[in-house]
Formats: C-alpha cells, sequence, structure tokens
C-alpha cells in the first residue's frame, strides 16, 4: 500500500513538472489581442500561475490530498466532478474490451491447443498474428469503414443514440439500464460499444491467445495431464479440466499488465469513436493546455493503473495459493 | 415440443440481443425529416459562449448562435442585421452610444428579456475578472441608462468596432436573473438564451441535443430537434454523412468532398470563409532585410498551391484582407515573380549558392495541407536562393511564442475575422503592442495607431487600406490564402454557407421539392 501511495506522489511530481516545462501556456491561448502586459499578468495570476514551481506544486498538491483537484479551465467546472461523469463511460468501455479479449483470447488459446499439428493451427495462427499485429487505431478506423461505412450495422460515434438518449442517475450507463430495465437503452449502448470494445480487445484476445496457448501446451506435456489422458478423458476435457487451471497464471499476470495498456489506448479509440469517457476528454485537455484537467486525468489513470496491478497479484493468489508465499 | 437446455437458451438470449442492437441501429440511419443531425467538428466545452477559451473559438460559434442571441445579427455573408438590438449607434460626436432593445423577447424559462439583461450582459464582459478573453473591447463602453426599451451609455475610449463585437465573439445577451440565481456552475448545467433552439440533453464529447423554440421571436426553426454530434476526427465525419448516421458534416478532406458531393443522396457545398492562411514574419535575423522579406513573398506561387494541394479550393491574397473584409482592397498584388525574388535576393548577396537561412514553423494537420504547404513553398524558396528549415509545433507553443515574441523568422498561422474588419485581421495581427503580432516596428505603429479611434469610418477604411499597402510593400507579413469550407449534406436538404464559417442551424432547411 505504501509502495502504491508513493508511486502516486511520483506521478503527481512527474505530471506537474512535465506540463510546466512542455511548450503551450495556457494563458497565451487566451489573451485578448488588446491585452497589456498588466492584463496578461493579472490573467496568469487568477490561474496561479505567476508563482513559482515549487509553490505552485505545493498548493496543488495540499487541494489533492484534500479531495479539491481545481477548476478545469476550459471547461470551467469542477475537475473531480468532470472525472467522476467521464470514467464510468471508460471503465465500462475497458471492462468490456477486457472481457471481451478474454473470452476470444482463451477460446482462441483452447481452440489451436485442440488443433494442434493440423492445417486448421496455421490458419488461426495467422489470424492470430494479424489480430496481434494490427494496432488498435487501426482496427478502429477498418472497423468504421467495414461495419459503419460499408455495411452500416453499427452506430459510429457517441455512447448512445443522441436522439432518444434518456437521462440518467449514474454515470454508469450499462448498470443503470440494466437496472432499470431499460432494455432498449441497454442495446442501444452495446450497439455503441461493439467497434471500441473489438478494437480494443483484438489486440489483447490476440496476446491472450498466445501465451495461454503456450501455457497449456506445456501443461498437456504434465504427467497428471498425460495420466488423464490414459484413462480415457476427451482431449476438450483434459484442456478444459486438467491443463487450463495450471496454465491460466502466467496469462493472468499479462492480461493485468495488458489491461493497462489498454486503458492507456482507450484515449484513441473514444477520440475516432466520439466516445464521451476520459481519453477524449484528455485529449481536449492537451490541445487546450487545461492543467489542473491533465493533472487530475493523468493522476486518476496512474491510480487506476496502480489498483489494476493489485487485483491482478489477488487474484493470481486466490488461483495459487503458492504465490502468496513467494 | 422442443426442451429449452442451458446452452440453447444462451445462444437464444445472445441471438435476441444481437437482433435487438442491429434492430435498433436501422431507427438510427432512418432519422425522421424533424431531426437535423450534425456531424460537428469541435467539442462544446462551456455553454457560456461570453468567458473562457471557447468563447474565442470561432467554430463554436454555430452552436452558440442557436441557443443565444447576440446583440446584433449577421447575415451569412458578413453584413450586420438586427437581433436583440433593432438600432444602436453613437451620437453625433461619437461620446455616447445608443441601443434599442427588441420588444416581446422570452427567455428559454418564459421570463421576458429585459434591457437590464443587455446591460447587466455588457457590463459583465467588460470585467477581466469576469474571464472574458476580450474584456477590454467591451469596457470601452460603460456607465449606462435605461429609459423603457432604450440604453444609453458613455464611451469611455472610444472603439470604431464596438458594435461590430456585438456580432462577434463573446457578443452574447446572457439572463441576468437566471444567471444570478443559478450561478456559473449551475448555468453550465441547464443553460437558456433566448434563441431559435432550447438545449435539451447534452453529453460533453459526445453530443448536444436541442429542441426548437416555439416562442423565438425570429424565423421558425425548420427542426423540431437539432443534434450536434462531436466529432472531432475527420474520417470519422466522413463515415457518418456516408453512411447516413448524420445529415451533415463539415471541414473534411478536400478529396473526400469531391468523392462524396458526387455521390447519390448527397451534395456539398463550399464557399470562401472568414479565415485565412499567412505567414507570420518576426523581424529578426534575415528577415530585417527587406529585400529577403519581399523574396520570400514573391517565390511563392499561390494559385500552384491551391490548385495541386487543396484541389483549387481556396483563394490566393495579397494581403490579410479576404474580398470579403469592408477594407479589401484588390489593386494591392504582390504577385509569383521568382525572377524578382531572385534578383532581390541577390541585391542583398545571397544566392543559391549563397542562401538566405531560417528557421519556418509550422501546424501538422490543424489546417488543411498546412505541413504540406510549407513543404511547397520552402522548396520554391529553394530555387531563388532561401533555405528554409521547417519546424513543426502545435498550435498551443505557437500562441505562447507569439505572446512572447519568439516566434521563429516565418511562423505559418491561420488568422480568423468573422466580423471583417480591418481592425481585427490587419490591426491585431500587425499591431506591436497586440501580444498576437510578430513584425513589431514603430513605422507600421505609426501607421495604425491613429486607426483605432478614428471617428471618421470612410477615413479610417481608407487608412487600413493605406496600411494593407504599406505592409505589402515592406514585406511585413505573408499572406497565403482564404480558406474555403466544405460542407456535404443530403439531398433532400438545403445549406446556405456562412463565410463566417459557423454552421448554424439555421441555415439548414429541408430542400423545396
Amino acid at each position: 500500500m505504501l509502495t502504491a501511495f508513493v508511486t502516486l506522489i511520483g506521478v503527481a511530481i512527474v505530471i506537474f513538472c512535465l506540463l510546466r516545462i512542455v511548450p503551450g501556456d495556457p494563458v497565451a491561448m487566451m489573451i485578448s489581442p488588446s491585452a497589456t502586459p498588466a492584463d496578461i499578468a493579472a490573467l496568469r495570476a487568477r490561474y496561479g500561475l505567476d508563482l513559482g514551481l515549487f509553490q505552485q506544486f505545493v498548493i496543488w498538491f495540499k487541494a489533492v490530498t484534500a479531495g479539491d483537484f481545481g477548476a478545469s479551465i476550459s471547461l470551467r467546472r469542477d475537475v473531480v466532478e468532470l472525472i467522476g461523469e467521464r470514467l464510468p463511460a471508460t471503465l465500462e468501455l475497458a471492462f468490456a474490451a477486457l472481457v471481451f479479449g478474454v473470452l476470444a483470447g482463451g477460446t482462441i488459446a483452447v481452440i489451436t491447443t485442440l488443433l494442434r499439428r493440423t492445417p486448421l493451427e496455421a490458419v488461426f495462427e495467422f489470424l492470430n498474428g494479424l489480430f496481434l499485429a494490427v494496432p488498435d487505431f487501426v482496427w478502429a478506423l477498418a472497423l468504421v469503414l467495414v461495419l459503419g461505412v460499408a455495411f452500416p450495422v453499427l452506430p459510429l460515434s457517441g455512447r448512445l443514440d443522441p436522439a432518444s438518449a434518456p437521462a440518467f442517475v449514474t454515470p454508469f450507463y450499462l448498470l443503470e439500464s440494466l437496472v432499470r430495465l431499460d432494455f432498449a437503452t441497454f442495446s442501444d449502448l452495446v450497439a455503441h460499444m461493439v467497434m471500441p470494445v473489438l478494437a480494443l480487445g483484438l489486440p489483447l484476445a490476440a496476446i491472450v491467445a498466445r501465451i495461454l496457448k503456450e501455457s497449456l501446451l506445456e501443461a498437456m506435456g504434465q504427467d497428471y495431464v498425460l495420466l488423464a489422458r490414459l484413462k480415457g478423458m476427451s482431449p476438450l476435457r483434459l484442456v478444459l479440466q486438467e491443463a487450463l487451471r495450471n496454465a491460466v497464471g502466467p496469462t493472468l499476470t499479462l492480461t493485468g499488465v495488458q489491461f493497462t495498456f489498454m486503458i492507456g489506448g482507450t484515449v484513441i479509440i473514444e477520440r475516432i469513436f466520439a466516445y464521451p469517457g476520459l481519453g477524449n476528454m484528455a485529449i481536449d485537455a492537451v490541445i487546450n493546455r487545461d492543467l489542473p484537467l491533465i493533472q487530475g486525468i493523468v493522476l486518476i489513470f496512474g491510480a487506476l493503473f496502480i489498483l489494476i496491478n493489485i487485483a491482478t497479484d489477488a487474484l493470481a493468489v486466490l488461483l495459487d495459493p503458492r504465490q502468496a508465499h513467494g | 415440443m422442443t426442451d429449452i437446455t442451458r446452452r440453447r437458451a444462451l445462444g437464444l438470449g445472445a441471438g435476441s440481443l444481437l437482433a435487438a442492437i442491429l434492430v435498433g441501429n436501422v431507427r438510427l440511419a432512418g432519422a425522421d425529416s424533424s431531426t437535423l443531425t450534425i456531424a460537428f467538428n469541435s467539442n462544446l466545452p462551456s455553454f457560456d459562449g461570453t468567458v473562457g477559451p471557447s468563447a474565442v473559438n470561432p467554430t463554436i460559434q454555430a452552436i452558440y448562435r442557436a441557443v443565444f442571441d447576440q446583440y446584433i445579427g449577421q447575415a451569412p455573408d458578413l453584413s450586420f442585421k438586427p437581433g436583440l438590438l433593432t438600432a444602436w449607434g453613437w451620437n453625433e460626436d461619437k461620446t455616447r452610444v445608443f441601443m434599442e432593445v427588441r420588444s416581446g423577447v422570452t427567455w428559454h424559462d418564459g421570463t421576458p428579456l429585459t434591457p437590464e439583461d443587455v446591460v447587466w450582459s455588457l457590463e459583465r464582459a467588460g470585467k477581466p475578472e469576469t474571464g472574458n478573453p476580450v474584456s477590454g473591447v467591451w469596457a470601452s463602453i460603460g456607465n449606462f441608462t435605461v429609459n423603457g426599451q432604450r440604453i444609453e451609455g458613455e464611451v469611455k475610449s472610444f472603439d470604431p468596432t464596438i458594435f461590430k463585437w456585438m456580432a462577434y465573439l463573446t457578443g452574447y445577451v446572457m439572463p441576468k436573473a437566471y444567471y444570478e440565481k443559478v450561478g456559473a456552475e449551475g448555468f453550465e448545467k441547464k443553460p437558456i438564451g433566448t434563441g431559435p433552439y432550447k438545449v435539451d440533453a447534452y453529453e460533453g464529447n459526445a453530443f448536444l441535443r436541442l429542441k426548437a423554440n416555439p416562442d423565438y421571436w425570429g424565423e421558425k426553426p425548420a427542426f423540431e430537434t437539432v443534434i450536434f454530434k462531436f466529432v472531432t476526427d475527420a474520417t470519422s465525419r466522413v463515415a457518418e454523412i456516408e453512411s447516413g448516421s448524420s445529415d451533415v458534416t463539415l471541414e473534411i478532406p478536400f478529396e473526400e468532398f469531391d468523392r462524396l458531393k458526387g455521390k447519390s443522396g448527397l451534395k456539398g457545398v463550399s464557399t470562401p470563409i472568414s479565415d485565412i492562411g499567412m505567414i507570420f514574419i518576426t523581424n529578426r535575423d534575415v528577415m530585417l532585410d527587406k529585400n529577403v522579406r519581399l523574396a520570400a513573398h514573391h517565390a511563392i506561387d499561390k494559385d500552384g498551391i491551391i490548385k495541386k494541394l487543396l484541389r483549387g479550393y481556396g483563394q490566393a491574397i495579397d494581403t490579410l484582407e479576404a474580398p470579403q473584409y469592408i477594407a479589401y482592397d484588390p489593386s494591392i498584388k504582390v504577385g509569383y515573380d521568382p525572377k524578382k525574388a531572385a534578383a532581390l535576393l541577390a541585391a542583398s548577396g545571397f544566392s543559391k549558392d549563397k542562401p538566405a537561412r531560417f528557421t519556418i514553423q509550422t501546424t501538422r494537420g490543424l489546417k488543411p495541407k498546412d505541413y504540406e504547404m510549407i513543404q511547397a513553398i520552402v522548396g520554391m524558396w529553394r530555387k531563388v536562393g532561401i533555405e528554409a528549415e521547417i519546424e513543426v509545433y502545435e498550435i498551443a507553443k505557437h500562441y505562447e511564442l507569439r505572446a512572447g515574441h519568439k516566434l521563429a523568422p516565418a511562423a505559418f498561422y491561420n488568422w480568423g475575422n468573422a466580423i471583417g474588419d480591418p481592425a481585427t485581421s490587419t490591426g491585431f495581427s500587425m499591431f506591436s503592442k497586440s501580444p498576437h503580432s510578430a513584425w513589431k516596428s514603430d513605422d507600421l505603429d505609426a501607421k495604425i495607431g491613429p486607426l483605432w479611434t478614428e471617428k471618421d469610418e470612410a477615413r479610417r477604411i481608407a487608412g487600413w487600406k493605406a496600411v494593407d499597402a504599406y505592409i505589402a510593400q515592406e514585406g511585413y507579413v505573408i499572406p497565403l490564402l482564404q480558406y474555403v469550407q466544405p460542407i456535404v449534406f443530403k439531398a433532400g436538404l438545403s445549406v446556405t454557407p456562412n463565410v463566417s464559417s459557423a454552421l448554424e442551424p439555421g441555415l439548414v432547411s429541408k430542400a423545396k421539392v
């Protein structure tokens, strides 16, 4: 826990300093053509940018520890409130992509293990290589062209149909629509998620498939699996009941790492699909040099990565208690 | 009778979900004619069009103008027309202003618009602490008195463009009583205006849904619902219009514009807008040599660039005034003349073997073919004896460098001027006291200075034309082209292009059969 806290402080220091070193002054983007040097100085003071770097950091960090991330310069709203509105959209998208990636990757791994040394194995390997080689944003553009334009069966942008979007009480739309038994809205939300989820999930599926297959093949050579085979167990049951449990460990760890990368990937994917998540807002914040908002988003992303790593470790121990003892 | 197994039930469930999703989409693609969906090229950061950085974003004015009214209206050809003010002007010696406020206008919450709303909006805009980026402009008038629907005020410092600003950036009338009741945050959550459309639903970075205001004082809205989808990626906007998910889109690559407008069911319209591409010249290094500056200008084949890189969508310009601007003077010509450019350079001791060297900064992808244009220009310069090194930067860096007078000797930029006044184009970009200028010299200031407060309009415009001629003669800036805005829309619609570039819903209607 202490390590996590120290990491977060490190993230805070790095992002704060980095934002003040990189070119792009938010005040320069707001200067009136008739502004005098005194007007510019007043504007700088208004956002606290007239203070020294250390002083700025101390003020900001003290406020952050009290839960106050400041106000966004461009959106003119409380940063915590803004993140609270957008983070759930990103989380829903990322978790859906994770579920898809793990299920699809796991299925491919099992199938290719079963099809080992058959011509079909090569076909699956080729497809898997393709999924692995093509980055998420290229998948996004390809999906837009195929499922959005050539065969327009899926919506191209947004989180739900603007014409019929209802008012939500919480920012967790997917969950809320289910709780309210509003299946029309639920299906609309899912439809809007399909393409971004595929774009994010396909590369993850490929990685999961490759690592899990390696682990499965290794497990399939173990004595207990050979014994089960001699007892007449079918190949499918051998893989699912005997090999999978022991093979899943390395895949889980890797999936945790890949999940953090995938959350980073939501930034560009949300932009392409005009998905109103944290990533899309982050790009606008960077364009506008909205320092309080960028700092808040990066800190939240940092906290998320740490939480995911903790959850991955905990899950690994749960699946294999030996890991708790090193 | 068929047995329902767990596997079968799961399969049926998944199939039903997929079917529901696809059916849902059929509805989406077949939008009804009372709804207009615009795939818009910008997000809407804030509903308050008078404060913060978004207030000076020209693109977003299309949305603000749908929800709010400006003091003074503006037609698509940049001419001015009555807005919430039905009459306005100065007294004879221009020491006082008067404004007549329109009667019978109501806010979206049903309360009446009052002259007090107008006064409060003007006074608020003039206070720098409210965050109005052009508060200095609004502070030039004050001490207002209200008599019936008539407002009179004192001219604190004469600004000949003050009434033009009333149709320009941050020139919106805000609801005094409502704003004071709900505060800034409350206003962002539930904004009201007097415009033709009311805010119905909003999701940042996703969409804005507007509903027609049945009590609107002006022309009745053509659509019951207007949806702005915030699709900032140009490829995605192309997909939106091509798939039929949106009815109108804008600012797409010209290659796509030419392709889409030829497709069945789609139409396209393009118009020159109040946005120009230019190269700022900073008074430093080799640019202190007039021959180099003029040579750099004469060496550029603007028409060739427009034809080859922008597929003809653009208008070459030689001053910072576009043809639609009030101080445009077609007689000011610089002209493409590479031989003259080489001769000018030779006079200063430069040649292809001993070139004049400097850095040119440019954005990449901010404007259509910006980087490619600069590459082409650098190639043209090389042929006459200029060796320029390209430095790509983000627009935020440009602002920072420009404000600190630290731009490279040459820097590409685009300059918008939706009111077409020379003060807001040549003035703000060339007067040394303006934080947005790059060339700073006393000779130019001496010519520009008196024009800021010139009360005789004819003399003022003639003065600005003379300044433009002087700038061209001295080579203090390189104007390149006036941009053209491409708009693609469904064949059942009619779109009136707006020279100000704001694609307002009011300019879209159902096409007459």
